[in-house]
This record gives structure tokens, sequence and C-alpha cells, in this order.
């Protein structure tokens, strides 16, 4: 999906600092809401709202914190999350993407559950550097 | 624990009530906090009510399966109770199915099969 590609181009709605498992909560609460307010349906809510939190407890798990923006695109058609680390990063994203993999004793659907939650997925990583994962779900 | 969840004994299981806001944190918790209860009270069953849930993801589907792995090994079985049907869905599109629990749809159902058991 286009909107994806660099930086989102609407409205930012909140920005949430990733650092302990309450903010986890407090992310997913807020994407929640937005998509709430806006009219999206229960199970479109339960879907996205899972995938973010499975974004947001990675980024403190592996990547050591970060933060979390929610934006409307410009048509207001998607919510548009991303979520940016500054942790070492991942070195195989496929890999990583595929279920039953893990790094640490997860079950391993965590980063492929969060891609089928979402109508758009996109994860950008520079070992060393840190992880961007864009995910978006239609309003 | 925080007030973020409740145990209270109802005839032969524990009663457990998770809020929604419930931290990674407190729901690691309170895996300890059961065990200990468990073998406490002598109780024949655990009742999960995650009505109030609106979302269950891996983390917390992996430790409400390994809650229901000790509760077995303490010899009481785990019932989950108050599922919302969006919550199901999610799950099996995350390709969890914890088959080491058994879900009632309500509490009423849950206790008439602890009683049978």
């Amino acid at each position: 999906m286009t909107d994806l590609q660099g930086k989102p181009n609407g409205p930012l709605l909140a920005s949430i600092n990733l650092a302990v498992s309450r903010d986890v909560v407090a992310a997913r609460q807020a994407v929640a809401r937005f998509m709430k307010d806006r009219g999206a349906s229960t199970l479109r809510v339960t879907r996205f709202a899972t995938a973010v939190s499975e974004i947001a407890r990675n980024a403190i798990v592996h990547g050591g914190g970060g933060e979390i923006s929610i934006y409307l695109d410009k048509r207001n058609e998607y919510l548009v999350v991303e979520c940016r680390d500054k942790g070492p990063g991942i070195e195989d994203i496929s890999l990583a993407m595929s279920d039953g993999y893990t790094s640490r004793g997860g079950l391993g659907r965590g980063l492929g559950g969060a891609k089928r939650l979402s109508h758009g997925f996109d994860i950008r990583s520079t070992p060393g550097e840190g992880t961007i994962v864009s995910m978006s779900v239609k309003l | 624990m925080s007030g973020v969840t409740s145990i209270n004994l109802v005839e032969n299981a524990l009663l457990v009530s998770i809020q929604d806001d419930v931290t990674d944190t407190e729901i690691v918790d309170l895996q300890e906090t059961l065990s200990n209860r468990i073998a406490k009270d002598d109780v024949k069953g655990v009742i999960l009510d995650i009505s109030a849930l609106e979302i269950v993801d891996t983390f917390v589907g992996r430790v409400i399966a390994q809650l229901a792995g000790i509760s077995r090994l303490l010899a009481a079985e785990t019932y989950v109770v108050g599922m919302r049907p969006a919550v199901a869905v999610t799950l099996v599109e995350l390709g969890m199915y914890l088959p080491e629990v058994r879900t009632a749809l309500s509490l009423t159902h849950a206790l008439s099969q602890l009683r049978r058991d």
C-alpha cells in the first residue's frame, strides 16, 4: 500500500512512549479508542488492537523500548500505526515473519500474526540501528 | 498483586477475573499467586473469566495456556469463560488453539462441569 512507503502523510493523532509493559496496554487502548470513535466494527478493532499489542511488546522486549505514533491517512480512510525502536534490529525479516520462528521462547506467531491481522503491514530494520513497523487498518 | 485481577473462591473453584488493563508483568505474577492458591485452597478447578478482555494476544494466550498446564499438574482443571467472539476469531487467526484449556460459555456452565468431574 503506497501510504506506507515513507512517512505517513496524514495528521498525527497520538504518540505513546514504549518503555514498560503498561505502555503496551496504553498503545492498544488508544488505537482501539480511535477506531471505535470512527465507527469501526468490534471485530476490526479487536484484530487490529491485537496486532498493535504484538508489535508494541516486541519493541519493548526485543528493541529495548521505542515509540508508537498513530496517524490518520490523508483521506481519513486508514488508521496508520508506526512503531519505532532503536534496538539491535532484525537480521532476517522473512525468517522472523514466519510462523514458528522465535528468538525468545515465545510461540513465534507474533510478527506473522500481526501482519495477518492488519490491512497494510511493512517492516524495515537496520541491524544495529533499529526497526520500524508500519501497520494500517481500513476505517 | 494489583487490583487489576481478583481471585475469589466459588464452590470448589477459584474464580479469577482478569481486567482489560492487565499488564504482562501482572499476568505473569498471577501464575505464581494462582498456583499457591490452588494448593492452599484445595480446589478442583480454576475459572478464568476473560469477559473484560478486549484483546488476547500471543503473550496473554501463552500465559493462559501455561496457567492451565500448571493447574493441571496441581490436579485442577482450568476453564476459560466469557471469551468475546471477536477475541476467539482473532486467536484462531493468530494460530493459537490453547489445547490445555477447557472453555465454557459462562461461569454457571463451568461450575456445573466442575461439579460433574
